[in-house]
C-alpha cells in the first residue's frame, strides 16, 4: 500500500534548539501513527510540520504525495487538524465558526448541519463559543477539522475534555473507523497503541523506544 | 481570492460589532486628545495648518490602536493557523485586514471629525466639503494598507505594543504630510482647495505603492 506519510531523518530547529531530529517513519494510507512522548518531546512540532504550518529544516518529508516544504500549498485541502487550540472564534457561535471555515474551504452549508448533529452540538450551535464548556468546544473543533472531509487527520489529544460518551460519538469522525489516515498524539499510551498501526516514541525531539523510559 | 477576503472581512466586522474592542476605543481616544489640545493650547478654536495638524496627528495616533488590535482574534484564538490550514490565498487575508481597518477608520472619522469641529475648529466644517471626505478616503487607504502590513509583522512578536507604533508612525509620515497639507486650506477662514490636486496626487501614489508593496511581501510575513 502506498505510504501517506514518509519521513526520513526529519529535522526541525527553533533557533539553536533541536525540536526534532532523525525522525524516520512511514505511515500507510488509511493507517494510524501514534506519536508518544513526554511534555516537550516534539510531538506537537511534528504535527505542525506535517500540517505545513512549520518548515522542516532537514531530512525529507512527503505527506499525501506533497514534498515539504516546497509543495505544502497542496496540503490545506487534504488535512484536518485538531490541536491544543480549537481554532474557533470565541465571540462567534459554533454555527458561525463552521460557516466561516466552510466558506474558506468551499464546503456546502448542508455539511454544517450534518456535523453539528454528528457531534451532538446542534442544540447549542447558536451560542457563542465562549459560553460553551471545554468538551463542547472540543466537539466543535473536531467538526471544524473534518468539515472538508480530509483524507489525513492530525490529532493532538483529540479526546481531551471529552466524556466517554462524547468520545464514542466522535469515533466515526476521527476514530479508526473514519477510514482516514491519522497521526494521533496522546498521553493515553495504551489507548493510542491499541488503535495504531505504527508507533513513534519521541524524547527530546529524537526517536526513542516506546517503553517506560519514554516518560522519564 | 475575493470570496475568501469577503468571508474574512465579514468575520472581522462581526467580531468587532460584538466585542466593540477597536472602534469605540479609537473614538474615545480621538475625542480625549481633542479635549487635551483644547486645554493644552488654551484656545477655543484653531484654523489653518494648526487645525489640520491636530486633526491628522490625532487620527493617525488613533489608528495605532486599531492596528494593534487588527490581528488580536487571530493571535489569541489561533485564527492564523485556521487560515493557513485553509486553501486560501494569503493575499485574501491582507485584503480583508486592510478593508477591516479602512472600515474602522471611516467609522471613527464619522464621529471624531465632527467632534473635532465642535471642540476645536474655528471656521467649521462647512467650507471643507466636498474635498475633506476625499482626503480622508485617500488617507484611510494608505493607513489601511500600511497598517495591515505592520499588524501582520507584529502579530507574532512579544513586543507588538512597541513595534506597531515604532514601525507604523514613521511609515505614515508621507500620509501625514500630504493629508495635513491638503486639509490646511480647507480649514482656513477663507477656505479654498489650494494645491489640493498636488497633495491628492501624492496620497494616491502613496496608496498605490504601499498596496502593491504590501501584497508583494505579505506572504513572507506569515512564514514561520
Amino acid at each position: 500500500m502506498e505510504a501517506a506519510i514518509e519521513l526520513d531523518n526529519l529535522e526541525r530547529l527553533f533557533g539553536e534548539r533541536v525540536a526534532l531530529a532523525g525522525v524516520t517513519v512511514s505511515v500507510p494510507t488509511g493507517g494510524t501513527l501514534a506519536v508518544l512522548g513526554g511534555n516537550g518531546a516534539g510531538k506537537t512540532t511534528l504535527l505542525r510540520v506535517l500540517a505545513g504550518l512549520l518548515r522542516p529544516h532537514g531530512g525529507t518529508a512527503r505527506v499525501l504525495g506533497a514534498s515539504l516544504p516546497d509543495e505544502r500549498w497542496k496540503l490545506p485541502a487534504q488535512v484536518g487538524y485538531v490541536g491544543h487550540e480549537p481554532l474557533l472564534y470565541r465571540e462567534l457561535s459554533g454555527r458561525e465558526n463552521l460557516c466561516y471555515h466552510a466558506a474558506l474551504h468551499d464546503v456546502q452549508p448542508s455539511r454544517i448541519d450534518e456535523l453539528l448533529v454528528a457531534t451532538g452540538v446542534a442544540d447549542r450551535a447558536d451560542e457563542p463559543v465562549r459560553d460553551l464548556s471545554k468538551g463542547l468546544v472540543q466537539r466543535l473543533a473536531v467538526a471544524r477539522a473534518v468539515l472538508h472531509d480530509p483524507p489525513l487527520l492530525l490529532l493532538d489529544e483529540p479526546r481531551a475534555n471529552l466524556d466517554p460518551a462524547a468520545a464514542e460519538l466522535l469515533e466515526p469522525l476521527i476514530g479508526r473507523s473514519s477510514g482516514r489516515t491519522r497521526v494521533l498524539v496522546s498521553h493515553d499510551v495504551q489507548g493510542a497503541l491499541a488503535e495504531s498501526d505504527v508507533e513513534l516514541g519521541l524524547k527530546a525531539g529524537r526517536p526513542a523506544p516506546v517503553d517506560a523510559e519514554l516518560y522519564r | 481570492m475575493i470570496a475568501a477576503a469577503r468571508t474574512i472581512l465579514r468575520k472581522d466586522l462581526l467580531i468587532e460589532l460584538r466585542t466593540k474592542e477597536s472602534v469605540p476605543a479609537m473614538v474615545l481616544f480621538s475625542i480625549t486628545v481633542y479635549v487635551l489640545f483644547h486645554f493644552g493650547l488654551d484656545r477655543d478654536s484653531l484654523d489653518g495648518e494648526l487645525a489640520s495638524g491636530v486633526l491628522w496627528v490625532t487620527l493617525l495616533l488613533a489608528a495605532v490602536i486599531g492596528v494593534s488590535r487588527l490581528f488580536a482574534a487571530e493571535r489569541e484564538q489561533g485564527g492564523i493557523d485556521g487560515l493557513l490550514l485553509a486553501p486560501v490565498d494569503r493575499t485574501a487575508l491582507f485584503v480583508a485586514k486592510a478593508a477591516a481597518l479602512f472600515v474602522f477608520l471611516t467609522a471613527v472619522e464619522l464621529v471624531a471629525v465632527p467632534a473635532f469641529a465642535l471642540l476645536l475648529l474655528g471656521p467649521g466644517l462647512g467650507g471643507a466639503f466636498p474635498e475633506l471626505p476625499v482626503v480622508l478616503l485617500l488617507g484611510n487607504v494608505g493607513v489601511a494598507a500600511v497598517g495591515a502590513l505592520v499588524a501582520a509583522l507584529a502579530a507574532e512578536t512579544r513586543a507588538r505594543e512597541l513595534i506597531v507604533p515604532l514601525l507604523l508612525l514613521p511609515l505614515l509620515v508621507p500620509v501625514l504630510i500630504a493629508c495635513a497639507q491638503a486639509t490646511e486650506p480647507l480649514f482656513r477662514q477663507d477656505a479654498g482647495p489650494e494645491d489640493l490636486g498636488r497633495w491628492l496626487g501624492l496620497l494616491s501614489l502613496y496608496d498605490v505603492v504601499f498596496v502593491l508593496l504590501s501584497v508583494a511581501v505579505f506572504d513572507f510575513l506569515l512564514e514561520d
